[in-house]
């Protein structure tokens, strides 16, 4: 108690306006440096990039990495790496695709059944999650180095799923799972604006609840005024996003077909928007199940105290190995939940799905912010990252860059992005 | 003055380890008693931090014999160790650079929330009691314990071995890299542990602060007990020839 009491005779030292509403320098860097690349590329298209259409468009092609990334977090934060994600996706696509078309029908369940998807998409996810486990056990068990372990996996797996495919396109999926795919599963413009106005409610619920946390322990708090804002921003940034994936109408053609499968007439001069997707439901869903994991259970505390120091992390009882288990465990049934939303929104599965993918991956992860020396990385920075990655990837498409020099910046972006935060961490005193 | 007579809260006995050939530890035996500091003195690779830490379950022992308080004690990992209420502070501090230091203290004995998340204000305020006693001047709480300078991180490990109320002590250089106050600190501490009865096992290469600060040293050379004495009844010039010669003066008179 006398802490406070000092602390309150002190006069406060001057703070600048981004201290008082203590927000992450780095992220509002990354923020400033995606509106820099939306703006160009906006200009550039004659305002066809920061249309409705293409931002729906953007976030449902970002989705399937953002996914991954989020597990890369963990991956790398403790000191190790996987670069087998895309060839995992692929495999784990490859049994949901011949349950789908294949196995469960030759099994005498008819096509379009309702017991087809579940059954496909549980045991696409058990997949994901027991190859985790396995490359986890090969990396904390048996000591062999993740680089090894996933480089093998990259070969193993993608080529598994050739083998187990005999090399086709496999498909047509089955209808529910495409609605995991983006713009065959929206929630329309009432139900987007329920589950946006939920997620806002939620968001301003999540910051005063902090706050009263905060005050209880006698903690010193930010101003109320801040508070107020950041409170304002976040649910003001939701519930933009949702209007203008609502505004962002459905093309008639689409809207005939959907009213027919209904038995019904299109009225004539109706319209309706999309709304939020399903798959970026569940890239919200995982991005907040992830935070919450790498903030406020001990499995994420033990995370990072691991990729900091894994001597220490041993010293104070944690079992690194089965940590690494965990982790694998993860990174495996995330890449399986990309692999549905991915096979969803390309409507089959092809050999060359999720090609590259690891290394956008581990893009995303390190632009986002993870070191790949360990213990520091968010979930936010990847999913950021992953948005940044495509937003320059689509962008040139639209502006018409040759294929060649598509890659070529991306390659040049990662590296440039590395080295503005090696000399930002450097000019902070951050390790 | 402790009481050595009783049963000792801890006794090892023959203990063994090797490394690849090399006996670290060969065939050591020292005891701790309640209230009692014993000291481990030697040079650099003489066993001295192989030997604690397989008391507090770095290491595992490939042959002897570990007693808690009379009790023969199976120390297989550093939770077990903590089970025994054995407490260590590392030379290397053994810190998560990248944590704050309430998170640094309950690392793996997190306090959680009813639902089981980790309860970080709880934690929070746990620490800046403890610090309060500890280390009065300490008020980076909510920075990663890389901002630290070397006595604060010191005192983020002192305060994790202490806030558990351990009944066993063992600190490994625990002044090296302290300036002169906070050297004073820690030997003002480890007196007040001492006097709510903790056994105490301190590991330094300060012959003259080991005196001041122990009841009996033991003094280990390539492996092996050189010997133990009371603190009284040896000078200086014994402890250093016992290092430097591994002879027991006051055997050879």
């Amino acid at each position: 108690m006398s802490d406070a009491a000092t602390s309150k005779t002190t006069a406060p030292p001057r703070r600048s306006l981004m201290q008082t509403l203590e927000i992450d320098t780095r992220l509002l860097g990354m923020i400033g440096a995606f509106l820099a690349i939306c703006l160009v590329f906006n200009f550039y298209t004659d305002g066809r990039f920061l249309s409705a259409r293409n931002i729906f468009n953007l976030t449902i092609q970002t989705v399937s990495v953002a996914i991954m990334a989020t597990g890369m977090v963990f991956v790398i934060v403790t000191r190790h790496i996987d670069l087998s994600v895309g060839a995992l996706l692929a495999f784990c696509s490859a049994i949901m695709a011949m349950l789908q078309a294949r196995w469960l029908p030759g099994l005498g369940l008819e096509l379009g059944s309702p017991l087809i998807a579940p059954l496909a998409i549980v045991a696409g996810l058990a997949t994901g999650a027991i190859i985790g486990c396995f490359n986890g056990w090969l990396i904390g068990y048996q000591a062999i180095p993740a680089f090894i372990v996933t480089l093998g996996g990259f070969l193993v797996w993608r080529f598994a799923a050739w083998y187990l495919t005999s090399g086709q396109t496999i498909g047509p999926l089955d209808q529910t799972v495409l609605l995991f795919g983006g713009s065959e599963g929206i929630l329309g413009e009432t139900w987007s604006w329920i589950v946006g106005g939920l997620l806002a409610a939620l968001s301003v619920l999540a910051i005063y609840a902090a706050r009263r946390n905060k005050v209880r322990h006698d903690f010193p708090v930010k101003p109320a005024w801040a508070e107020a804002v950041m409170a304002a921003l976040a649910a003001g940034s939701i519930l933009g996003f949702t209007w203008l994936l609502n505004s962002y109408d459905i093309p008639r053609g689409k809207l005939r077909r959907m009213f027919e499968a209904q038995g019904q007439e299109l009225p004539d001069g109706f319209t309706t928007g999309h709304g939020l997707p399903i798959s970026v439901l569940i890239l919200i869903g995982v991005a907040i199940t992830m935070t919450v994991v790498a903030r406020k259970t001990r499995l994420g505390r033990y995370i990072f105290a691991t990729g900091g120091n894994p001597d220490a992390a041993e010293l104070s009882g944690i079992n690194t190995r089965k940590l690494t288990v965990k982790v694998f465990a993860i990174m495996g049934t995330l890449c399986a939940l990309s692999a549905l939303v991915a096979q969803a929104r390309l409507q089959n599965h092809a050999n060359d799905i999720g090609t590259l993918d690891e290394l956008r991956v581990i893009a995303a992860a390190v632009i986002g912010g993870t070191a790949l020396s360990g213990g520091s990385g968010t979930i936010y920075g990847a999913i950021l990252g992953a948005l940044i990655m495509q937003s320059i990837t689509s962008g040139m498409g639209m502006v018409g860059v040759d294929a060649p020099l598509q890659n070529i910046v991306v390659g040049s972006v990662l590296v440039f992005a590395v080295w503005i935060d090696q000399v930002y961490r450097k000019r902070m005193g951050v390790k | 003055m402790s009481d050595t007579t009783g049963t000792p809260l801890v006794e090892m006995k023959d203990i063994r380890i090797a490394f690849g050939g090399v006996q670290a530890v060969d065939g050591v035996s020292i005891n701790l008693h309640a209230g009692e500091v014993v000291g481990l003195l030697g040079h650099n690779g003489a066993g001295k931090s192989t030997l604690i830490k397989i008391l507090s379950g770095a290491y595992q022992m490939d042959s002897g014999e570990i007693r808690i308080n009379g009790e023969k004690a199976t120390i297989t990992s550093p939770r077990d160790a903590r089970d025994y209420n054995i407490e260590t502070i590392y030379q290397t501090l053994a810190l998560a650079d990248n944590l704050d230091a309430p998170a640094n203290l309950f690392l793996g004995r997190e306090l959680v929330t009813p639902l089981g998340f980790v309860d970080d204000d709880k934690m929070e305020a746990e620490t800046r009691k403890i610090m309060a006693r500890l280390n009065p001047n300490f008020k980076k709480i909510k920075e990663p314990v890389s901002a630290l300078s070397g006595g604060q991180r010191q005192s983020v490990a002192i305060a994790r071995a202490v806030y558990f109320n351990a009944q066993i002590l063992i600190m490994d250089e625990p002044t090296a890299a302290l300036g002169v106050h906070e050297t004073k600190m820690v030997a003002d501490l480890i007196q007040e542990l001492k006097a709510q009865g903790l056994g105490i096992f301190l590991i330094s290469h300060d012959t003259r602060e080991m005196l001041e600060l122990c009841d009996r040293v033991s003094v280990m050379k390539n492996g092996q007990l050189v010997g133990t004495e009371r603190v009284e009844d040896v000078t200086e010039d014994d402890i250093l020839s016992m290092i430097i010669l591994g002879k027991n003066p006051r055997e050879a008179a």
